[in-house]
């Protein structure tokens, strides 16, 4: 059976509902809804290099690429963030991040 | 053509097996080592994909920087992970509903129109004849067409590690650290004090250093 593009979209988007579903499901730690975060943001990079592909244009590597860039910013940034309020609270649960009153 | 296939659904199985492994992991380093598994997989994909590069960053930079980040900011944190994981059974019937909607959304979308897109693109089994590999097509293209994006990207990356490094320092009051100006600006005059000793006497020091 011929590998189309409908089957890496199949992936992608299994892989974007578990990230999905993993925020629903563990919505008490940061750090598994980062985690889950990074797989929506993979599945989307499976897309774009899928779409690549069978279209025959390398825009969507370039654009996969500057995706990686934005994740992995993203990432650090929000470890930092994790890490600082872990010091001062000494919680990472979501519930308990209510100083702004937001 | 069967190879592929079969390398296909080996990579596509065991992506989306450690994807719900990410999720469901009781112990948050085994669902961090799930992702690295999860991350390889997609990379075995793009390499199906003809996205060599892409597939190398993905290894190298998640697997190498960002899930070992998160693998040391888990380790670091001395938390009790299972009272976070208390609610999962009561937000499990939503998020199943939402999940089940959305991904039978795309799947239909995806399956039902397929887009029409030809199993190889001609341009792209073109460009593959010529000798073009793909880091060669991607650089010829990332350094001159997209280079303000990639300078961009860069100036994101700066931005980043500036802020990270900004939000995680810690001074620590208390701890004598080295202060090289006072120690260049030292001269004979104020360090060394010359004391006529009598025969016999002892000098003893003051608190302050001066006899």
């Amino acid at each position: 059976m011929e590998i189309g593009i409908g089957h890496y979209l199949t992936v992608a988007a299994c892989l974007f509902t578990l990230g999905m579903l993993g925020i629903f499901l563990n919505r008490k730690n940061v750090i598994i809804i980062l985690m889950s975060i990074e797989l929506m943001l993979l599945a989307v990079n499976i897309n774009f290099v899928a779409f690549s592909y069978y279209l025959g244009d390398i825009v969507g590597q370039v654009f996969t690429l500057f995706n990686l860039t934005v994740a992995a910013a993203e990432a650090a940034i929000g470890l930092a963030i994790v890490v600082v309020y872990y010091r001062n609270r000494g919680s990472i649960a979501v519930e308990d991040i209510n100083m702004m009153k937001g | 053509m069967a190879l592929t296939a079969g390398f296909f659904y080996l990579f596509a199985v065991l992506s989306v097996v450690a994807g719900v492994m990410v999720i469901v992991a009781k112990n948050p380093v085994h669902a961090v080592l799930y992702l690295i598994l999860a991350f390889f997989n997609a990379a075995g994909l793009f390499i199906l994909l003809g996205a060599e590069f892409l597939a190398m960053i993905l290894v190298i930079v998640y697997v190498g920087a960002v899930a070992v980040l998160f693998l040391f900011v888990v380790m670091m944190l001395d938390v009790d992970f299972a009272e976070l994981k208390a609610g999962f059974i009561k937000n499990a019937p939503v998020g199943l509903l939402v999940g089940g909607i959305v991904l039978a959304e795309l799947i239909l979308l995806f399956v039902g129109r397929g887009f029409g897109l030809a199993v190889t693109h001609p341009a792209a089994a073109a460009a593959h004849a010529a000798g073009v590999t793909n880091t060669q097509a991607l650089g010829l293209v990332l350094y001159t067409r997209y280079v303000y994006f990639f300078e961009v990207a860069g100036l994101i990356l700066l931005v980043a590690m500036i802020g990270a490094i900004v939000l995680t320092l810690q001074h620590k009051v208390g701890v004598r650290r080295q202060s090289i100006a006072a120690q260049v600006a030292r001269r004979p005059k104020t360090a060394v004090e010359v004391v006529k000793v009598a025969s016999g006497e002892a000098i003893v020091p003051a608190s302050d250093g001066q006899s």
